[in-house]
């Protein structure tokens, strides 16, 4: 116990201590999230308002962000198959940046839930005894849950490791191996039942739709691989950690596959939709082609579109074989797949409205400088962890003090 | 391509090394700028009303798992509130549903002239917010105008604003919550703040919703408001005769919807958009009584469901004269 609490004194200490690129990225990332913190404090005051939603679209820029940020949680599990089940070495000394990212993006998964709540103060509503948990019924309660437990599942796998190697010691197996093969299992959960929160709505015929979980999953596994790729060659450039190409160019193959599923299946309900066009084809057509005079996310979806089809050329070709093909590819689906999940997929839910109407949406200014400051917050976390984990991976901050032959 | 060698490993020697007096302030003063700048951050709260946020109703039980003495206490403290927020003495009831009453609507598309007499009367019953008398957002009574000769909602127009109504080539279909025997609101609320009571009014208690807008995100019918603001009402277009479960002052940040106006139909009178209805197009009444004219015209009338693929199984019908 006295140990543990001298290992967390020293992170406390580690984390404020850092090179001048250092102290200023996370003084850039604080002010970020300290604007966005202000921003939610008048949207508490004076409720959701504040924010572009209307009746008719009552879900938006939060709960989009939320949908897709469960899916690059998700991804982690990416890095923990290679790792665990195939058994490359080289994978395993990547691995745990993967659950560190995923436990970051769970923590801003639950932000952004919790900021599209008209009555955050009332979330032990939820708490059973004193709440009422409306499990199995509800499958936003079914989310509460996986999200969670996928959060304490990485939690637990990388804090125990991290520990064992400060303390120097062997991880005993028994006490990480079963849970990393649940969170495998976990991580596909999480964003399967993300996607059934929107399928199980009869009365949305745009969700409706047995393929949105299959593409959460496939669409998940490319944009989060790809924030990977683009994370690891940031962590070898700025931090002495140095991590080979080969984790690289594994996650490159993989992230592929799942780019390649990802359109195939896109391919088949835009010929769903379109080849028969019915009455529940409304949203689809607004969202492509716009309806009775309403484009508001025409640009969105074509935006999206060409630059998921323009990743998927760079991933599929050798033009992927450089590190600028690559990064680019990355880029363009990251940012692509973004899109589709808000504008594409969350927005057209709603328009038209149940009753025919058609209401458009776009974020309000306060509402972006929220999701801006969560975005900020969780790469604050990210950072803070990766400054506390590389110098303990790397054996440089350990239970024993180094001797004089180590210090330079 | 080929692994570049790892590099010396960091090491932090700082972390072993006591704290010198010149970190140390570095420190507190790096600390004092971060506290100043969350406090600024954090300004906005201070805007907060004195009562928004208040232990009591933090506390407060969910409606159901209330007993009569402590739904008492609620009911005393809500006109307090009533009195402090918008200056006028309510009685907020509790009334609770009859015994051997299943209630349900019917309206004929047939006598509807889509004056929206209903949409109106439903405002001043139910206290919604609204920035003006002429504010139909939070009505819970939508009046399609639908052309003649198609059943297609995507082209139905809810701003009509014709010199008078009824237009020659168009028809009009009033559209509220159904109180579905199969409601799919009720099924994904993740703290059962909205539930289906015995009469088959689905309720809500306001005191309990979380304000996650799921519920209008399943609703089929657009049947469900949010309050996305503080309620605004003029004090002499507030209804004093309230219920917890229908018509109180909803606070900002919970859903709403029709109740088939509770508060007087558990008593024995008409919802408020039947009473005012010009052409007496909505027929309301008992289902378990087989002489109610309910069941009268489900017996009698060629009677349509909306949206009957989606299995609500509604208990709100439309029907047709010959």
């Amino acid at each position: 116990m006295k140990d543990y609490l001298l290992f967390v004194c020293r992170i406390a200490r580690m984390s404020f201590q850092g090179t001048w690129r250092f102290y200023a990225w996370m003084t850039l990332l604080s002010a970020i999230s300290l604007v966005g913190l202000n921003a939610y404090a008048r949207q508490f005051v004076d409720g959701l308002a504040t924010t572009g939603l209307t009746n008719q679209v009552s879900w938006g820029a939060y709960i989009a962000n939320f949908t897709f940020l469960v899916g690059v949680a998700a991804a982690a599990v990416m890095l923990v198959i290679p790792a665990y089940i195939y058994k490359k070495q080289f994978m395993h000394e990547v691995v745990v940046f993967g659950e560190l990212m995923a436990i970051a993006v769970i923590v801003m998964c639950l932000l952004f839930v919790t900021v599209d709540l008209g009555h955050p103060e009332r979330f032990h509503h939820m708490m059973p005894p004193f709440g009422i948990f409306n499990w199995p019924l509800s499958i936003l309660s079914w989310d509460v849950i996986v999200l969670t437990g996928y959060l304490f599942l990485n939690l637990h796998i990388s804090g125990y490791l991290l520990y064992s190697k400060y303390r120097g010691r062997h991880p005993t197996k028994a006490f990480y191996i079963p849970f990393v093969f649940i969170s495998i299992v976990w991580a596909v959960s999480i964003h399967t039942v993300t996607a059934f929160l929107y399928v199980g709505l009869a009365g949305r015929g745009y969700w409706h739709n047995p393929i949105v979980a299959p593409r959460f999953l496939a669409s998940a596994f490319a944009a989060g691989p790809g924030l990977l790729i683009l994370t690891f060659q940031v962590i070898r450039r700025v931090t002495r950690f140095w991590i080979g190409d080969r984790p690289i160019f594994t996650l490159r193959m993989i992230m592929t596959v799942a780019m390649i599923i990802n359109v195939f299946l896109l391919g088949c309900e835009v010929f769903t939709e379109f080849y028969s066009p019915t009455a529940h084809t409304a949203a689809a057509r607004y969202l492509y082609f716009g309806l009775h005079g309403f484009h508001g996310l025409v640009a969105w979806i074509w935006i999206a579109t060409v630059l998921e089809l323009t990743g998927l050329l760079l991933l599929v070709t050798r033009l992927s074989g450089n590190f600028l093909g690559l990064n680019s590819a990355c880029l363009l689906c990251f940012v692509g797949i973004w899109i589709e999940k808000g504008m594409g997929l969350i927005i057209p839910g709603f328009v038209p409205s149940p009753l025919g109407q058609i209401v458009e949406y776009a974020p309000s200014l306060n509402e972006t400088m929220v999701c801006l400051g969560i975005w900020g917050f969780g790469a604050l976390l990210y950072s803070w962890m990766l400054h506390i984990a590389i110098p303990i991976m790397q054996g440089a901050l350990r239970e024993q003090r180094p001797s004089a032959a180590m210090s330079p | 391509m080929a692994e570049k060698p790892s590099p010396v490993p960091q090491t932090n020697r700082h972390v072993y090394q006591p704290l010198s007096r010149r970190s140390f302030l570095r420190g507190a003063a790096a600390s004092a700028a971060a506290m100043a700048a969350l406090a600024a951050a954090l300004k906005p709260l201070l805007a907060l009303e004195k009562g928004e946020l208040t232990l009591d109703a933090l506390l407060q039980k969910h409606y159901r798992r209330m007993s009569p003495e402590e739904i008492a206490t609620v009911l005393q403290r809500l006109e307090q509130e009533c009195q402090r927020a918008h200056g006028v003495a309510a009685q907020i009831r509790d009334l609770r549903p009859l015994p051997r009453v299943q209630f349900a609507c019917a309206l004929n598309l047939t006598r509807c002239v889509g004056c929206r007499r209903c949409a109106h009367a439903c405002l001043s019953e139910n206290n919604q917010s609204r920035e003006s008398e002429t504010d139909l957002n939070m009505s819970y009574i939508r009046v399609l105008e639908l052309d003649k000769g198609e059943m297609n909602l995507e082209t139905s127009n809810q701003y009509y604003n014709p010199e008078t109504v009824p237009q020659k080539d168009k028809y009009y279909m009033p559209v509220q919550c159904h109180q579905c025997r199969q409601p799919p609101c009720t099924k994904v609320c993740p703290v059962q703040a909205t539930w289906q009571e015995p009469d088959g009014i689905i309720a809500i208690d306001y005191n309990w919703c979380i304000g996650c807008r799921y519920c209008m995100a399943a609703c089929p019918y657009d049947a469900r408001r949010f309050n996305f603001n503080k309620p605004r009402i003029h004090p002499a277009a507030i209804n004093r005769n309230q219920d917890y479960l229908s018509n109180r002052i909803r606070p900002k940040g919970v859903v709403e919807k029709c109740t088939f106006c509770l508060q007087r139909t558990r008593e024995g009178r008409y919802p408020a958009c039947l009473e005012v209805c010009p052409t007496g197009a909505r027929v309301f009444g008992n289902l378990l009584d087989p002489d109610s004219e309910i069941n009268y015209i489900l017996k009698n009338k060629r009677v349509y469901i909306l949206k009957e693929e989606v299995s609500t199984r509604p208990k709100f019908y439309y029907f047709f004269d010959p």
